[in-house]
C-alpha cells in the first residue's frame, strides 16, 4: 500500500505542477467538440442528437493526446528503471500511475462535461447520464491506453502509433458511453450500458496493469 | 445448377460485376501475396548471403 | 515422436518446407472444388439471384481472418509464457496473410452489399467488426515493424495481439448490439435459405483458404527463421547453400 500512495502522491505532484500541459488537453476537447457544429450546423434538434457521439469521441481524442506522458517522463530521467528493479510488484505502482493519469486528465473531462452538454443542447438528464458514462468509462480508456503507452514507449512515431493500437479497442466502450445517452433520450433503461462500462472498468482495472508492467519492462530492458 | 451460356454465367443474372469484381479483386491480392512472398525470399537470402560475405572477411 | 523437437527453428525449417508444397495442392484442389460445387452445383438463390455466390469467398475468407487472430494469440501466450523464438516467428507470419484475408472479407462484403442492400458500406455489425479486426492486424503489424530490437518487437507484438485476442468478443458484441439499435441491413443470408450444395461449397472453400494460410505462413516462417537465426551453424550452412544462386 505504501508504494501505491507514494507513486500517486508523486504523480498527483507532478502532473499538478506540468498542470498547464493537462489545460492543453482539456482545451483541445472543448474546441474538438466545438468544431462539429460548424461542420453540420447548429440545428439544435441535430445536435442533441449527435451530442453524445462527438463528446465520446472527442473525449476518446483527448486521452490519446494525454497517453504519452503517461510514462514518457519517468523514462526519460531513469524513474522507471528504478521502479521496475524495485522489490515491489509492478502491478501496484503501475496501477497507482494509471490512477494518477486519470484523475489528472480524465477527471477533468468528465466535470467539463455539463459545459458541453450546454453547447449540444442536452437535457438536463442526458447530460447526468453523459457525465455518468465518461465517470464510468474514462477509467478504461486510461487503463487500455496505459498498455499502448507502455508499447510504444520511446519508439518514433510513437503518437499514431498508439492512436493505431488502441482507438479500436476504445470502440465498446464509446458504443455503451453514447449509447447510454441515446437510451436515455429514448426513454429506455441505462442500467445495463452503465453496468457494462462499470464492469469494463473493474475488469480492466484487474487485467490492464499485468500487460502494462509487462510492456513497461519490455521498454525498459 | 445449369447454365444456358457462357455470357448467362458471365453476367451471373445482369450482377457480374459485383461477383467478378470480388472473385478478381480476391485473385490478384493472392497472387500478389504469393509474388510478394517469393521477392522477399530471394532478397532476404541475397542480403544474408552478402552479410554472410562479408562478415567471413 | 516428440512433438517439441519441431519447437526448434533448425528441426521446424525443412519440415516447413516439405509441407508448403503438400498444403499448396490441397488448397488449389479444394478451391476447383469448392467453386465448382458453388458455382455448378448450387441453385440460384430464390432472393438474392446470383449474386449470393460470392458467399462462397466472403464466408471463407471472413472465418479465416478471424481464425488466424486466434492463432496469433495462441503463438503469442504460448511465446510469452514458455520463451520459444519460433512461436513470435508464427505469429509475426500469420499476421499479413490474416490482413489479407481481412480485406477481401470486407472488399467482397461491400460488393455483395451494393446490388442488395443498395450501399457498397451498411454499417452491418459483421462488416463493421471486420473492420476492426483490419485496424487490429494494421496495429500489430505497425508495431512489430516500428521496433528494432527484435525481442522487444516480438513480445510486444505477442502483447498486442493478446489484448486485442481478448477484447475481439467485446467489441463484436458491442457493434451487434449497436448495429441492432440503428436497424442497419445485414450482408448475409437468411439461414432457410440454405441448400446443403451452398454449405458444402461455403466449407470446402474455408479449407482452401486454411490450406492457403498454412502454406503462405509457413513460407513466410521459414523467411523470418533465416533472417534471425542467421547466426547459428545450420542457417549459415543454409543462407551459404541457397543465398549464392539466389
Amino acid at each position: 500500500m505504501n508504494i501505491f500512495l507514494a507513486v500517486l502522491r508523486r504523480d498527483l505532484l507532478l502532473a499538478w505542477r506540468g498542470r498547464s500541459d493537462l489545460l492543453v488537453a482539456l482545451a483541445f476537447f472543448l474546441i474538438v467538440a466545438s468544431l462539429f457544429p460548424f461542420g453540420v450546423g447548429a440545428d439544435p434538434v441535430q445536435l442533441r442528437a449527435i451530442g453524445p457521439g462527438v463528446v465520446w469521441v472527442a473525449a476518446l481524442l483527448a486521452s490519446l493526446l494525454a497517453l504519452p506522458r503517461l510514462f514518457a517522463q519517468d523514462h526519460d530521467s531513469g524513474v522507471l528503471e528504478q521502479l521496475l528493479l524495485s522489490p515491489e510488484p509492478a502491478v501496484i505502482w503501475v496501477s497507482a500511475k494509471i490512477l494518477a493519469h486519470w484523475i489528472a486528465t480524465g477527471l477533468p473531462l468528465v466535470l467539463i462535461a455539463p459545459l458541453l452538454g450546454l453547447m449540444y443542447r442536452l437535457e438536463p438528464g442526458a447530460t447526468q447520464v453523459l457525465i455518468a458514462s465518461l465517470a464510468l468509462g474514462t477509467p478504461i480508456l486510461s487503463l487500455i491506453g496505459a498498455i499502448g503507452a507502455a508499447l510504444t514507449l520511446g519508439l518514433r512515431g510513437a503518437g499514431s502509433l498508439l492512436a493505431l493500437l488502441v482507438l479500436p479497442l476504445f470502440v465498446p466502450v464509446l458504443v455503451f458511453g453514447a449509447g447510454a445517452v441515446d437510451a436515455w433520450a429514448g426513454g429506455m433503461s441505462i442500467a445495463p450500458h452503465l453496468s457494462l462500462l462499470g464492469g469494463g472498468s473493474l475488469a480492466a482495472l484487474a487485467l490492464a496493469p499485468f500487460a502494462c508492467a509487462a510492456a513497461l519492462r519490455l521498454a525498459c530492458e | 445448377m445449369s447454365w444456358n451460356s457462357l455470357s448467362d454465367f458471365l453476367a451471373m443474372g445482369g450482377r457480374g460485376f459485383f461477383v467478378w469484381g470480388s472473385y478478381g479483386a480476391a485473385f490478384i491480392l493472392i497472387v500478389a501475396e504469393l509474388w510478394l512472398l517469393r521477392v522477399r525470399r530471394r532478397q532476404s537470402l541475397q542480403r544474408l548471403y552478402q552479410l554472410q560475405q562479408i562478415e567471413k572477411d | 515422436m516428440n512433438i517439441f523437437r519441431f519447437s526448434s527453428p533448425q528441426t521446424f525449417y525443412p519440415l516447413a518446407g516439405k509441407l508448403i508444397p503438400v498444403f499448396g495442392t490441397l488448397a488449389v484442389l479444394c478451391t476447383i472444388i469448392g467453386l465448382y460445387l458453388g458455382f455448378f452445383v448450387a441453385p440460384t438463390d430464390a432472393v438474392q439471384g446470383e449474386v449470393y455466390r460470392i458467399i462462397y469467398l466472403h464466408v471463407a475468407a471472413a472465418w479465416m481472418s478471424m481464425f488466424i487472430y486466434l492463432v496469433m494469440a495462441f503463438w503469442s501466450a504460448i511465446g510469452l509464457g514458455l520463451g520459444t523464438r519460433l512461436s513470435f516467428y508464427m505469429t509475426q507470419a500469420l499476421a499479413p496473410t490474416g490482413a489479407l484475408f481481412c480485406f477481401i472479407a470486407l472488399w467482397s462484403g461491400a460488393l455483395w452489399g451494393r446490388p442488395t442492400w443498395g450501399a457498397y458500406w451498411v454499417w452491418d455489425a459483421r462488416l463493421t467488426s471486420q473492420l476492426l479486426l483490419l485496424f487490429l492486424y494494421f496495429g500489430f503489424i505497425a508495431l512489430t515493424r516500428s521496433i528494432e530490437d527484435p525481442r522487444r518487437a516480438d513480445k510486444a507484438g505477442a502483447i498486442i495481439a493478446l489484448v486485442g485476442a481478448v477484447n475481439v468478443p467485446i467489441i463484436h458484441f458491442s457493434v451487434k448490439w449497436w448495429s441492432t439499435l440503428h436497424q442497419g441491413a445485414s450482408v448475409s443470408m437468411t439461414k432457410s435459405s440454405m441448400e446443403s450444395s451452398m454449405l458444402w461449397g461455403m466449407l470446402i472453400m474455408a479449407f482452401a483458404a486454411w490450406f492457403y494460410s498454412l502454406a503462405v505462413t509457413l513460407a513466410r516462417a521459414r523467411c523470418i527463421i533465416l533472417e534471425r537465426e542467421r547466426h547459428t551453424d545450420w542457417a549459415a550452412a543454409e543462407i551459404a547453400a541457397k543465398g549464392a544462386k539466389a
